[in-house]
């Protein structure tokens, strides 16, 4: 039971479209070749000490 | 516990009555609680702190049981001294403040209370945050402070303190409150108040990573228990102020996290801290060591912003300043202040002539806030018990 890792989701910083890359991908928006992606927030839990 | 009565006023009287002719003010033999036969001077020196204009005098308790044993007075300490002269009056309570009277106790174990309130009674906090989503300005650091921050309205007393050792999360330990608020597009901004945090009975929704599996039908959270099975809640945890605001949200921006309360004290972190604060001030005393009066009158009453004074008609038009109202004094010093010290040249009658500042040292005027959680009354009890465990813990190792 090795669950796959959850891909992790960017959005590019000119055309604003979703890409999804997996480790070795080429930063590179799939849509409109710009190279500059943003990282969206993870839906992953984060846990955080309250203090 | 009650000041004794008859006996304490008799002697009282006797010593007026063998003072009287030696010139000794009366003021002095009527204060409360003059047990031995000390000079009045050394009694003074040794139950009040004397509040000149420059610091304060004579601030030390005497301790040792020989003190005045040259004098033939014993100064020791006796616990039926002590029950017979021990008194708590209640001045002022409501469910999250009270205001008592603790007369009769040594000043360390007066801060001794104030520091167990402050340190060392337990209450619920949020500990740790489990942020799914977090959208709004407010970074997830700082919102998992602002959380733990917030006062918890849960009996402490029902809960056991977390296992360090890394032990699983059970009913008895962990409260469990989930916040999900989301501010919609077109909507205007959206301000998250306390009252968004719900309290999960049934422990932990969320599910924990990497354990997310087909083949699981149950999968694993962060939490398995369930504290509607305890009947012992009288009212369900919740924030105990629905109205702390914990971020504001833009449209369409999200929050969607879990917070895990545990016990704990405010020694380890003050957000545990069941008082907003705890403390005490002595007495003040304030006496009129000779008559003020007329205009000398008004000026002291206007000189006081505390309003400790009061001017009363003495007949043909005289007036003659009292004291009203000692208790409210704050010991500012503004009555023994001369409004001019240049041109007097120390010359003629000064104002810590005719008005003595004084604190009485065994009487506290101790004062509790509390955050909401435990009524401030049930605080100072705990705080005793806490005293009292630690009293023992003390006895047991040195037998």
């Amino acid at each position: 039971m090795d669950p796959l890792p959850e891909p992790v989701s960017y959005l590019c910083g000119d055309c604003g479209v979703e890409n999804t890359l997996k480790s070795g991908d080429v930063i590179q928006c799939r849509d409109c070749g710009y190279r500059i992606l943003y990282k969206k927030r993870t839906r992953r839990i984060v846990q955080y000490e309250a203090r | 516990m009650s000041s004794s009565g008859d006996e304490s006023m008799a002697s009282e009287i006797d010593e007026q009555e063998q003072n009287g002719g030696r010139g000794i003010p009366d003021y002095i033999m009527n204060l409360e609680d003059v047990p031995s036969t000390l000079p009045t001077h050394l009694e003074l020196q040794k139950t009040r702190v004397f509040c000149n204009l420059d610091a304060p005098q004579h601030t030390d308790t005497i301790q040792y049981s020989g003190a005045y044993a040259a004098l033939g007075v014993d100064n020791s300490v006796r616990l039926d001294n002590f029950y017979q002269n021990f008194k708590v009056e209640v001045k002022r309570i409501t469910d999250e403040e009270m205001e008592f009277d603790m007369i009769g106790i040594d000043p360390a174990v007066a801060n001794a209370f104030r520091r167990i309130l402050i340190a060392e009674v337990p209450t619920m906090a949020i500990e740790r945050v489990y942020i799914a989503n977090n959208t709004s300005l407010v970074q997830d650091e700082v919102l998992s402070h602002r959380l733990g921050l917030i006062p918890i309205d849960a009996d402490p007393k029902l809960f056991e303190y977390p296992d360090d050792a890394g032990g699983e999360n059970n009913e008895k330990n962990t409260i469990v409150f989930k916040q999900h608020v989301r501010c919609e597009k077109g909507q205007p901004r959206l301000t998250v108040k306390s009252d968004t945090l719900k309290w999960l009975p049934n422990g932990s929704e969320l599910i924990a990573e990497g354990t997310k599996s087909a083949a699981d039908p149950a999968p694993k959270t962060f939490t398995t228990f369930n504290q509607k099975s305890l009947p012992k809640f009288s009212k369900d945890p919740a924030p105990y102020n629905l109205d702390v605001i914990v971020a504001k949200l833009g449209p369409g921006q999200e929050i969607e996290l879990e917070a895990h309360a545990v016990k704990g004290i405010g020694k380890t972190h003050a957000k545990w801290s069941p008082v907003a604060t705890a403390w005490y001030r002595m007495l003040p005393e304030v006496v009129l060591t000779k008559d003020v009066k007329d205009e000398l009158a008004e000026e002291l009453v206007s000189k006081c912003p505390a309003k400790v004074f009061d001017i009363e008609d003495i007949g043909r038009g005289r007036k003659k300043a009292v004291v009203k109202n000692a208790r409210a004094c704050t010991l500012c010093r503004e009555c023994i202040r001369e409004a001019d010290e240049g041109e007097e040249g120390g010359e003629g009658e000064k104002w810590t002539d005719r008005v003595s500042l004084r604190r009485v040292k065994d009487h506290f005027i101790f004062t509790i806030e509390s955050t909401g959680a435990i009524p401030p009354d049930v605080l100072f009890t705990e705080a005793v018990k806490i005293l009292e465990d630690k009293c023992e813990r003390v006895i047991t190792e040195l037998s």
